[in-house]
C-alpha cells in the first residue's frame, strides 16, 4: 500500500520487504535447528530429501572414487605380494585360534545349557569400508560404503581388528554414517573388564574419551581395559573399547577418568559392523509401586 | 546491466535458468567428498553471493534457504545450519549490491571476504551453542579461498552475458 492509501501498481509489488523475509526465514531456520539438534524430529525429512540429492551426490563422489581406485590399480605387484604373504601368515595364526574358538563356543553352549541359561546373543555382521570423513567439521563422523540394502541398521557397533571405533547413526540406501567414539555426543555403555564395574563412556575431544558418572571411590585404575557391557540392547557384550589413561579423584563427587580408544579410531579403513541377530527382549513393564530393593550401584 | 557500474559496456540480461543451473553445479561441487581438508571453498555460498549481488530480484533469500537445506542434507550437518547462514549471506549481499557493483572484481573480492567469513562464524556459533566441538581456526581458511575465487568466478558466470546478440562490426556499443 502506498502512503496515499491506494494500492501500489503491480510493477512495484515485490512481496514483503527484504527485512521481513529475512526474519521469517531466519526463524524457520532456527526452528529447524532446534527440532533437529534437540528433538531429532527431522530425520524423516532428511531421508526423504536425501533421495532427491542422491544422484547429485553420486555424480560428485565419482571423481573421488576414480582417484581411490586408480591408486589401487597402480599399486605395484611387489606391494601386493608382500601384503599377500603377510596376510597368509596372519590367517594361519588366526586359523588355529579359530579352531580353538569353535571348540570353546561349543563347550560354552553346553555349559550354558547345563546351567539353564539362555544362549548368548548371536551376532550379525557386515564388512564395510570407510569411504571418507563426513564433511561436517563439527562432528567426528565417517561414511561407509554399505547401507540399508546390505543389511546395515542404525545402532550397529563398528569395530576394526583391535576394538570398537563407533556406532552407525544414520543409514542411507547404499551408504551409512558412523559416529566415531571420539565425538562429543557419542556415549557407549561399558564395564571395566577387570571387575565388571559399569559406566558410560563418552567422547571428550582431542581423540580422548571420558568415563562419566563414576564415583570418586570406584575401583578404576590406570591401565584398566573397558569393554562394552551390552546393557543397551544394541551392542554385543565384551567388545574392547578403551584403556584408562588417567584417574583424577580430587573432583567433587565423580572421578575424572580419561581414556584412550583401543582401536585407532581416526585412522582405519576396513571395518566390521556388528549387530544382534535378533532384537533384544522387551524391557519389563514398569512396576507401579516403588521398589526399595532396586540396586542403583555402579 | 554493465559488468560494473563504472563500465560503459552493456551486458545481455541474465537468464534465470542459468543462475539456477550454476547453483546446481555449485551444489554438486560441494558434494565432492573432500573430508576434513581445510580451505575447501564453499561453492554454494560463493555462487549465491554472486547472484544476490547481480540479480537480487531473481536469486535471493528463498534460493539461499533451499540450497542451504540441500547442503545440510548432503553434508550430514544439522538441518538449518547452512540454510541459516546462506539466508543471512543472501540478505547482506543483496543489501550491499548497489555499492559493491561500483568496484572492480578485485575490490569486490575484498568486500566479499567479510561476508563469507560471517557465514562461517554463524555456523560455528550455532553448532558450538548446540554443544559441538570448536573445529579449529583452520576452518576459517575456507572463506579466504572462496574470496580468492571471486575474480575467476565473476568472469565465468558473466560469460554468457558478454556474448553479442548478433555479430556486427558497426555496432556502437
Amino acid at each position: 500500500m502506498s502512503l496515499a492509501g491506494h494500492p501500489s501498481p503491480p510493477i512495484f509489488r515485490q512481496g514483503p520487504t527484504p527485512l521481513v523475509r529475512l526474519l521469517v526465514l531466519v526463524s524457520v531456520c532456527l526452528a529447524m535447528l532446534v527440532a533437529d539438534l534437540k528433538f531429532r524430529y527431522l530425520e524423516v525429512v532428511r531421508q526423504a530429501l536425501s533421495v532427491a540429492t542422491w544422484p547429485l551426490q553420486m555424480a560428485a563422489a565419482a571423481p573421488a572414487d576414480l582417484v581411490r581406485n586408480a591408486a589401487v590399480y597402480f599399486g605395484t605387484l611387489v606391494e601386493v605380494q608382500k601384503d599377500n604373504s603377510a596376510l597368509r601368515g596372519r590367517e594361519l595364526e588366526a586359523a588355529q585360534r579359530l579352531l580353538r574358538f569353535d571348540q570353546l563356543e561349543e563347550e560354552n553352549r553346553r555349559l550354558r545349557g547345563l546351567l539353564g541359561m539362555g544362549a548368548s546373543v548371536a551376532a550379525r555382521s557386515v564388512a564395510a569400508e570407510i569411504l571418507y570423513d563426513a564433511p561436517d567439521p563439527f562432528d567426528r563422523k565417517v561414511i561407509l560404503n554399505r547401507g540399508s540394502q546390505q543389511g546395515v541398521e542404525a545402532g550397529m557397533a563398528v569395530v576394526n581388528e583391535q576394538g570398537m571405533i563407533g556406532q552407525v547413526t544414520r543409514v542411507y540406501p547404499v551408504q551409512a554414517e558412523v559416529t566415531l567414539l571420539t565425538d562429543k555426543d557419542q556415549a557407549v555403555p561399558v564395564q571395566v573388564a577387570r571387575n565388571g564395574l559399569r559406566g558410560v563412556l563418552a567422547g571428550a575431544g582431542q581423540g580422548r574419551l571420558e568415563l562419566r558418572f563414576t564415583l570418586s571411590g570406584a575401583d578404576v585404575r590406570v591401565g584398566d581395559r573397558l569393554v562394552t557391557s551390552g546393557l543397551d540392547g544394541l551392542f554385543l557384550a565384551g567388545l574392547p573399547v578403551a584403556d584408562v589413561v588417567s584417574v583424577d579423584r580430587d573432583a567433587q563427587t565423580f572421578a575424572v577418568i580419561v581414556c584412550e580408544p583401543v582401536a585407532g579410531v581416526e585412522r582405519t579403513t576396513q571395518v566390521l559392523l556388528l549387530g544382534r541377530a535378533e532384537p533384544p527382549p522387551p524391557r519389563p513393564a514398569p512396576v507401579p509401586e516403588p521398589e526399595p530393593r532396586k540396586g542403583r550401584k555402579g | 546491466m554493465q559488468p560494473t557500474h563504472r563500465s560503459s559496456r552493456i551486458l545481455l540480461p541474465a537468464k534465470t535458468w542459468f543462475a539456477y543451473l550454476s547453483l546446481l553445479v555449485a551444489l554438486a561441487l560441494s558434494y565432492i567428498p573432500t573430508g576434513l581438508t581445510p580451505g575447501v571453498p564453499d561453492w554454494v555460498a560463493l555462487v549465491l553471493a554472486f547472484w544476490s549481488i547481480r540479480e537480487p530480484l531473481r536469486v535471493g533469500m528463498g534460493a539461499g534457504f533451499l540450497f542451504g537445506v540441500l547442503v545440510d542434507i548432503g553434508h550430514g550437518a544439522a538441518m538449518g545450519q547452512y540454510a541459516l547462514a546462506y539466508v543471512v549471506l543472501c540478505y547482506l549481499a543483496s543489501a550491499v549490491s548497489r555499492r559493491v557493483l561500483w568496484f572492480g572484481p578485485m575490490q569486490q573480492a575484498l568486500q566479499m571476504f567479510p561476508l563469507l567469513l560471517l557465514t562461517q562464524v554463524i555456523m560455528v556459533i550455532v553448532r558450538v551453542l548446540a554443544g559441538a566441538e570448536f573445529p579449529g581456526w583452520w576452518y576459517f581458511l575456507s572463506s579466504l579461498t572462496s574470496a580468492a575465487l571471486w575474480v575467476p568466478l565473476n568472469y565465468l558466470l558473466l560469460l554468457p552475458q558478454y556474448q553479442p546478440v548478433d555479430r556486427d562490426d558497426n555496432r556502437p556499443i
